[in-house]
């Protein structure tokens, strides 16, 4: 279970976290929406520890996560960047495998490359795509790449960063669909953060939507559907008019 | 008037005394990286041959044409005197102490730190940093320790053999154009060469290696977004690796060789 608990952070005069209190019970899957700007890659980076928050506690399975504990936490954990964030010098079995080939979960190399193909054909990837290099795949092709590098360790806790941004429709439901069965079949806890309603209700079980810094609402996907919050209506429904005023 | 210009002047000087600090403790924090497991051999060996290896042409030809226009100079200058026999001596003495740190250093400075600092900039910008750290590996231990320890062990060696090639270019000159004998230039580039000559440059070789990597690594990780923000980075790492590559010549000359 990961908590939240008075989260603040501010960067010079703008506060981009406001007291934000949030709970993700074992196993479940919560989406975080919200426009873009309103804290939701800065809450992410404050539960890793990217960004230092300036007050809050943050506490997993009932333990505070503190610098102390952060490297526990890390390795019962996986992420999926918004670009993939895939290392460049390496290939694809080597960024898959990058957990497994050094560190405390260090393997010897055949066995990590074995695991590595085995969670590439979990994504939809065949072994010929092993020793290419990430500037050879298309966006979809590193996006499961780097889904494959989230689950490659068997992570208890997975974090996914707009995981279907820049991809088209198609592939963004490939994506989503991935997700929702591999967080369902490892009862993985996951965070996703996304502007994407598409997204939304493929993977969710909860929803919390994040405004101007403050958790506005928190509910089930049917829950969301049905909630009068104006915000969360015009975010939804993508109006233009409404309680949410956006830069035209 | 004057107040705003002591205000602008100490903003200046306070802002320049915090990147001093930041850099002092960002290097004391590489190296205390270097002195504690896990070390990452694979990344030693890729970065000593990246830096190392792939260096020794550039610094090789500048090693060569620097000897051979020392010589010429020193000739053309000694000429003056009747003293054209200290061509061999000079440009040998010129190129171990001086010449083939300094501009084997400038010119390590000018290929490498640009490229750690964009390589690593562009990590930066792509979230490839924050991977890393997601996946339990320290930034700093992976990518700049191992390009810090790569750099300041090879780039003595390249200054050595810079330091070889600079001395043949001018043994070329001098035995081609200047009318030397061979054998004697030889025997009076190795008679008046001592040991420190040669020791001294190879020290400050590394001082000066370990400046670059650490350029390269420091502005790279403190890159600015976007394609400018790495821009900016790599020719910041260039500027501020040469201009303490010079400032640490000089006092590394007055500690070795100050009467």
């Amino acid at each position: 279970m990961i908590e939240i608990e008075g989260l603040r952070k501010s960067f010079g005069s703008k506060q981009v976290l406001r007291d934000v209190n949030l709970t993700v019970k074992r196993g479940e899957s919560l989406v975080v929406i919200g426009g873009s700007g309103t804290g939701k890659s800065v809450l992410l980076k404050c539960i890793l520890g990217l960004v230092p928050p300036d007050a809050g506690k943050i506490r997993l399975d009932g333990q505070p996560v503190t610098e102390a504990t952060r490297e526990d936490f890390l390795a019962r954990f996986g992420m999926l960047f918004q670009g993939a964030a895939l290392f460049d010098s390496l290939s694809v079995w080597q960024n898959v495998a990058f957990r497994l080939l050094r560190g405390p979960a260090k393997r010897p190399k055949a066995e990590a490359r074995a695991i590595a193909i085995d969670k590439l054909k979990r994504v939809g990837l065949g072994p010929e795509v092993a020793d290419l290099y990430p500037a050879e795949l298309s966006g979809g092709m590193q996006k499961r790449v780097g889904l494959a590098r989230a689950i490659a360790a068997d992570p208890q806790v997975i974090f996914f960063d707009e995981p279907t941004t820049g991809l088209d429709p198609i592939m963004a439901g490939v994506i989503n669909d991935l997700i929702r069965s591999i967080v369902s079949e490892m009862g993985a806890t996951a965070i996703t953060i996304t502007h994407d309603m598409s997204s939304v209700r493929a993977i969710a079980d909860s929803v919390a939507m994040l405004h101007e810094g403050v958790l506005r609402w928190q509910g089930s996907v049917q829950e969301m559907d049905d909630t009068p919050d104006p915000y969360v209506q015009q975010f939804i429904h993508g109006r233009a008019e409404g309680p949410i005023t956006a830069l035209r | 008037m004057i107040e705003r210009g002591l205000a602008s002047l100490g903003r200046v000087v306070l802002d320049g005394l915090a990147g001093a600090g930041r850099v002092a403790l960002y290097a004391l924090t590489v190296v205390s990286h270097l002195l504690r497991p896990p070390f990452y051999g694979r990344e030693f060996l890729h970065a000593l041959m990246q830096i190392g290896w792939l260096s020794l042409p550039v610094v090789g030809m500048t090693a060569l044409f620097t000897g051979a226009a020392l010589a010429l100079q020193i000739y053309a200058g000694g000429a003056r005197f009747s003293a054209e026999s200290v061509v061999p001596s000079i440009t040998a003495i010129g190129m171990v102490r001086e010449l083939g740190p300094v501009l084997g250093g400038l010119m390590v400075a000018a290929r490498v730190a640009s490229s750690i600092a964009a390589e690593i900039g562009t990590m930066k910008v792509t979230e490839q940093i924050d991977a890393l750290v997601t996946l339990s590996t320290d930034p700093l231990k992976y990518l700049a320790a191992p390009r810090v320890l790569a750099a300041t062990l090879s780039v003595p060696l390249l200054v050595g053999i810079g330091d070889v090639i600079g001395i043949m270019g001018g043994w070329m000159v001098g035995t081609g154009r200047l009318g030397f004998n061979s054998a004697t230039y030889i025997k009076n580039t190795w008679e008046y060469l001592e040991f420190w000559d040669v020791g001294s440059g190879l020290v400050k070789g590394a001082a000066f290696g370990f400046i670059v990597a650490l350029m390269g690594c420091f502005y790279g990780m403190n890159s600015g977004r976007g394609a400018q923000g790495v821009g900016a980075a790599t020719k910041s790492a260039v500027v501020a690796a040469s201009i303490l590559i010079l400032a640490a010549n000089y006092t590394l000359t007055e500690v070795f060789f100050s009467a």
